[in-house]
């Protein structure tokens, strides 16, 4: 039997996986969804919420009695979407951003989005800014996320390329710029600003309303739509800048291109959500163990788990502490940094040190 | 921006794969390349040989496009480099890297496909499967065509890498080092894969440090010694007892070899 031969014989394989794959996630996402929409301080039963959606999609059913419809409506419901599209967008950001980076361990933390739409956030609080109303905090987070990434892109170009290690030094520059910016605004800051502040670092998805939704939806929507186009080039990039270049491969168009789909996926998810962390790095890196690493099912895959995974954890910030609220990105840091430091060790391990 | 077949490839003024005229490179303040002049026929292997820090690898980076040259032209198939997009040329060049990286655990057959990425979407693409089997047939790599580039030994991946760049099936095919991890068999085979691509009308590029392997496969050998062309013809001519001698500061013989009468270097040991 020839080598391609073979390779057809269990391609199938590959695929039957990936669509296994497609369906436990889908199932998971969808628990999720039911279970997170009955539960919390008002409890509703999973008839009533199959009754109250059925209603509303004008298929018989009834609304739900009392307070209920509306907190399903206004409260869990905006929520459970934001969610889903937060944790989507992480998700297939920090496989675009692995991709880039050639390195499993890059995160959209990595080169600074994060970090400065943050900076934007906690500036536009510290300032009192309030020319957009509600909006005025995620649109400053998003303006700065961007203009972060394309500093810190600017910043690690040296001659017409790139190197890596340079963008990801850049990166923890940044990083570590907009960490004393964030520390300044604190110490000027009165008491009522600090506690928002400091929520809003921590990362929570608990102000989710309709409005937020609507305002991310049209960026994550074509962040999530562009990002399956580079699979292809991703896979080539895998091999190295000059092996992609030979193959056809604009690398430096390529880089734009990936560093705006980035901006654009993790600055909507930060300016809605505050910083959310590792669940960009765990997803894809799971996703890739179990499907492999060819970007045309991965791409698909981590926006899925992604969003699996952030509707469990935030059903899990909002009901393990009742009737506090745990912090989603603490709970999300608790989880994914120790999964980092496994991760950090066996990388190492196999490149013989840091050399 | 994706691979699409874009813009037209510019149209080939002539039947030379490459041609460097009066090239010079400057690295780090340093000319590491001057007044070389060189060609890469179809049909041909040529040889790259020289001492270390010669200028070889240099050489075929600015063949390969990764360095820009300071000075003097460099024309594929009679077209300056910068006239060609990276789509068009990719179908025209193919490069072998001197290192093999790949960021993930990708399968051996999918990097070789790989090597068809600047097809996707013409009509040569119905070649892909042909191309893949052919290249991973030459290069005896079927057998771990199910297993992860990862998991192979530095000779299986090189191995690999060269499938990859023969399944691109350019017109010019630059190898850096393609022996420097393989076994003596597999040094063998990548001589005859070189011929055979060379017959089959393709200009073949080499840097190789093995000077027998380099007289008993080439066409043409470059010697070069501090970034100059010392020396550049059929092996015969090229390798010479006294100049060897002087280029690499080790006193060598040349003889025949018995069975094909390429000129064999056998260093003077005492």
């Amino acid at each position: 039997m020839t080598a391609l031969a073979a390779r057809r014989a269990t391609s199938p394989s590959r695929a039957t996986r990936v669509t296994g794959l497609i369906a436990v996630l889908t199932a998971i996402l969808g628990l999720g969804l039911l279970v997170s929409g009955s539960s919390g301080a008002f409890e509703l039963h999973l008839d009533d919420l199959a009754g109250s959606i059925a209603h509303r999609l004008g298929l018989g059913g009834t609304p739900i009695e009392g307070a209920g419809e509306s907190v399903l409506w206004n409260i869990r419901f905006p929520r459970l979407v934001l969610t889903a599209v937060v944790g989507a967008c992480l998700g297939c950001a920090g496989t675009l951003m692995q991709g880039m980076f050639g390195n499993p361990l890059a995160e959209p933390g990595v080169i600074g989005v994060s970090a400065g739409a943050a900076v934007g956030a906690v500036g536009a609080i510290a300032a009192g800014f309030t020319f957009a109303g509600n909006w005025t905090i995620p649109l400053c987070a998003f303006a700065s996320g961007l203009t972060t990434v394309t500093v810190v892109y600017l910043l690690s170009r040296s001659g017409r390329r790139t190197e890596v290690v340079t963008l990801v030094l850049t990166g923890v520059a940044v990083n570590g710029l907009a960490g004393a910016l964030i520390g300044l605004f604190i110490f000027f800051a009165d008491n009522a600003e600090i506690t928002e502040i400091t929520f809003w670092q921590m990362g929570s998805l608990a102000q989710a309303t309709w409005q937020k939704v609507a305002a991310v939806a049209p960026l994550a929507v074509i962040g999530l739509l562009l990002a399956p186009r580079y699979a292809r080039l991703l896979d080539l990039l895998a091999l190295g800048e000059r092996p992609a270049r030979h193959l056809g491969v604009d690398v430096e168009r390529l880089r734009i291109a990936l560093i705006v789909v980035v901006a654009l996926l993790t600055a909507a998810a930060v300016a809605v959500s505050g910083v959310i962390g590792f669940i960009g790095l765990v997803v894809p890196h799971l996703l890739r163990m179990s499907a492999g690493p060819g970007h045309r099912s991965l791409i698909p895959l981590s926006a899925l788990g992604g969003a699996a995974v952030l509707v469990w954890a935030d059903l899990a910030a909002r009901t393990v502490a009742a009737p506090a609220e745990v912090p989603l990105g603490v709970l999300t840091a608790l989880v994914g940094s120790p999964f980092f430091f496994w991760l950090l060790r066996r990388t190492r391990r196999s490149q013989g040190g840091w050399a | 921006m994706r691979l699409r077949p874009g813009h037209r490839p510019p149209a080939p003024v002539s039947d030379l794969p490459a041609a460097a005229t009066d090239l010079r490179v400057r690295l780090g303040g340093k000319d590491v390349l001057r007044d070389v002049d060189l060609e890469a026929r179809a049909g041909e292997v040529l040889s790259l040989v020289g001492p270390n820090g010669a200028g070889k690898s240099t050489l075929l980076s600015v063949l390969a496009g990764d360095l820009d040259a300071a000075g003097g032209d460099i024309e594929l198939w009679g077209l300056p480099v910068s006239a060609w997009s990276p789509r068009a040329v990719a179908r025209r060049r193919a490069v072998l890297p001197q290192a093999h990286h790949v960021s993930f655990p990708f399968g051996v057959g999918d990097i070789v496909e790989m090597g068809r990425a600047p097809w996707a979407g013409t009509p040569a693409s119905a070649q892909d499967e042909s191309m893949v089997r052919m290249a991973m047939a030459l290069t005896e790599t079927e057998t771990f065509a199910e297993r992860s580039f990862t998991s192979l030994s530095g000779g299986e991946q090189a191995r690999v890498m060269l499938a990859r760049v023969i399944a691109q099936d350019a017109g010019l095919i630059l190898l850096d080092e393609p022996t420097a991890a393989l076994d003596l068999r597999h040094q063998e085979m990548v001589g005859r894969v070189c011929r055979e691509l060379a017959e089959q009308g393709r200009a073949v590029v080499l840097v190789v440090h093995d000077l027998d392997l380099a007289a008993a496969y080439s066409d043409r050998c470059a010697l070069l010694a501090d970034g100059r062309l010392a020396a550049c013809g059929e092996p015969v001519e090229v390798f010479d007892a006294e100049r060897l001698s002087e280029v690499y500061q080790q006193p060598v013989t040349v003889e025949a070899d018995p069975g094909t009468g390429a000129p064999r270097v056998v260093p003077i040991r005492r």
